[in-house]
């Protein structure tokens, strides 16, 4: 065995500088990011209606009684903004791996409708079995399992082809948001805000029972697929070249499939769709970090990114207040037709 | 070291769906040695391969390896021993090489295991052994053909298997760069006592490189042996249902096939050896 293990100290060196050359680069890119993440959290804990100071937020985290900023930090901007960063996490996490592992952009929970039918069980359930709560979510999350599994096998013919898997979704994603159509229009007014939230995504409203079961979620969850990133780094090589480096291809293909789609579904759960957040994420995080190693934490922290920043714009931006998912929507959607224009000239499938 | 290995498949039969590729094939891959598998389009070669390294659990009958089913085997034991380089592997975009090659130490690596100086010296030795030491920084997308050939065999070399698989290495190669994959396969067969085997579309260049050589139709082994016993007339006609002269290839003493087609072979070549 140790015959192969010949190789001149210069070579070792140009392989050594050239790890640690991509590592630095990697390692301050995610710094960067969380930081920004820090930042934008503590903005949004800050601003709003009446401004509070860094000190006075400071205090209601830990946990002191201030007047006014109790109130409003702790039950209203607070749970939001945990809300915002977790569910950025879920979806930016859930979204790479998709692509990551179909090795496609296109291929995005978001895309292959498997966040619009945790929307739309939720919806329905909210508006036509009167359900809340724990019911709801736990509704969304089957009809998410159910939607994947149902993709999963439709696409399945010899191994899972990523272009029909693509197209069966997008037929998915049509079908749940007439499901949500539908139930919108059967929706009192009393429902109708309510409602909204499962169309396009919303954070407005947020309450820790909403928060707590996402961020239960991705401490759960998210460990599972940090666990696979190698595995799904050989994965992009191709399933043959995978299994020749000792992947448990099919395997790791189901663990990566459930840990992101339960994270889908409950972050979805939580607040709605966000759209085009794990689409975008993804794509924006490989764009910074170049090709430099895994992109699920870059992409998770970015997901965390778009989800802040689109709250904020939101909010503060306009003078009508607009919810998260129509601020990403707006940004995400042109990102989509360009993938579809780009693919069709280079004459590739989707 | 590499001759203990044993690699063998015993009435193997293999498919896909409904479809039988496969049926009751035998074969031994003798150690130490270079393999080549020919055949006509849709025999069966790649099926074999891709049996062999596990992706494709067997219909019936099982492939060994020292004496041990593959398909029982951990994934990443198999993969110590055992390497296969597939048709048309995928490289993500905006990878450089060092990374790419970097990937072959995924079979000695854990899920929380650190990058070690081994794994260093491995990819050094595998740029090294390809050549390709000094495109180490570049992004393999901007190779050429061969280059990234080369690249993607330094991978396979990193995963430091004693038994290598390589499905149609020289496809989409120029045949400069076709004998330059060759030969280098050849010099780690020899300096390494890595045990070789590929499939091979040319006929010719199976027959100069291989010491063994396997002809399939069908889905089954039509003959086995060396290239003399092998590359003859008749298996010609029967594998790949072509007329054919066979002489000696004047540079290597190897068996060379020259195609009958219905056009341009008017007269047979005076100088022709019946092989």
């Amino acid at each position: 065995m140790s015959a192969g293990l010949v190789a001149p100290a210069s070579a070792v060196d140009v392989v050594v500088r050239g790890r640690v050359r991509r590592g630095a680069r990697r390692r301050v890119v995610v710094a960067v990011l969380a930081v920004a993440v820090v930042v934008l959290f503590a903005v949004t804990l800050m601003v709003g209606q009446t401004f509070y100071p860094p000190g006075d937020v400071l205090r209601v985290i830990a946990g002191e009684q201030v007047q006014g900023a109790s109130f409003t930090v702790g039950r209203l901007r607070l749970p939001r903004a945990v809300l915002a960063v977790v569910a950025g996490l879920c979806f930016g996490l859930a979204g790479t791996t998709f692509q990551t592992m179909l090795r496609n952009p296109l291929a995005s929970p978001d895309v292959i409708g498997i966040s619009t039918s945790a929307g739309a069980a939720a919806a329905v359930g909210i508006v036509l079995l009167g359900l809340s709560g724990t019911a709801v979510s736990t509704l969304a999350i089957g009809a998410a399992l159910g939607v994947a599994l149902l993709i999963y096998t439709l696409a399945f013919k010899d191994g899972v082809a990523g272009t029909r898997l693509i197209l069966i979704g997008i037929g998915m994603a049509a079908m749940a948001s007439s499901v949500t159509s539908y139930a919108l229009s059967e929706a009192g007014s009393w429902d109708f805000q309510e409602t909204l939230r499962w169309l396009n995504g919303s954070l407005n409203g947020t309450t820790w029972g909403a928060t707590v079961p996402a961020l239960l979620a991705l401490v759960l969850l998210g460990p599972v697929l940090l666990t696979q990133t190698r595995n799904l780094s050989a994965l992009q090589l191709g399933d043959d070249t995978a299994s020749a480096l000792g992947v448990r291809v099919e395997r790791t293909r189901l663990l990566a499939i459930v840990a992101a789609v339960g994270l889908i579904a409950f972050a979805t759960a939580a607040c709605g769709p966000i759209a085009f957040v794990s689409f975008l994420a993804g794509p924006i995080a490989a764009r910074i970090i170049g090709p430099n190693g895994s992109l699920l934490v870059p992409a998770a922290l970015v997901g965390a990114l778009l989800v802040l920043v689109a709250d904020l714009v939101g909010q503060f931006a306009f003078d009508t207040r607009f919810p998260v998912g129509v601020v990403t929507g707006v940004l995400g959607a042109p990102y989509l037709i360009y993938l579809i224009a780009r693919s069709h000239r280079t004459g590739g499938s989707l | 070291m590499t001759t203990d290995h044993s690699l063998s498949a015993e009435d193997l039969t293999l498919g896909y769906g409904e479809r039988t590729v496969i049926a009751d094939l035998d074969l031994v891959v003798p150690p130490g040695r270079i393999t080549a598998i020919v055949g006509a389009n849709a025999c069966g070669k790649s099926t074999l391969l891709r049996s062999m390294t596990r992706l494709l659990p067997p219909r019936a009958g099982r492939v060994l390896l020292d004496g041990a089913a593959v398909h029982r085997m951990p994934a990443k034991q198999l993969a110590r021993t055992l390497g296969l380089l597939p048709q048309s592997p995928i490289a993500p975009e905006g990878i450089t090489v060092a990374d790419l090659v970097g990937r072959g130490r995924n079979p000695h690596q854990g899920i929380f295991t650190r990058w070690r100086t081994e794994d260093d010296v491995a990819v050094a030795a595998a740029l090294q052994a390809t050549q390709t030491t000094e495109l180490a920084d570049r992004p393999v997308d901007e190779l050429s053909g061969g280059q990234r050939q080369r690249v993607w065999i330094a991978m396979a070399l990193a995963q430091q298997t004693d038994l290598l698989l390589l499905d149609e290495p020289t496809t989409f190669l120029d045949v400069s760069h076709q004998v330059e994959v060759l030969d280098l396969l050849t010099d780690l067969n020899r300096s390494r006592g890595t045990t070789i085997v590929m499939v091979l579309h040319d006929l010719n260049l199976a027959a100069r490189y291989a010491d063994h050589l396997v002809a399939m139709s069908a889905g089954r082994v039509h003959a086995t042996g060396t290239p003399e016993q092998v590359l003859t007339e008749d298996c010609v006609r029967a594998v790949f249902g072509l007329d054919s002269r066979v002489i000696a290839d004047p540079t290597s003493g190897k068996p060379l096939m020259l195609p009958l087609g219905r056009h341009h072979t008017a007269a047979p070549a005076a100088t022709a050896v019946e092989g």
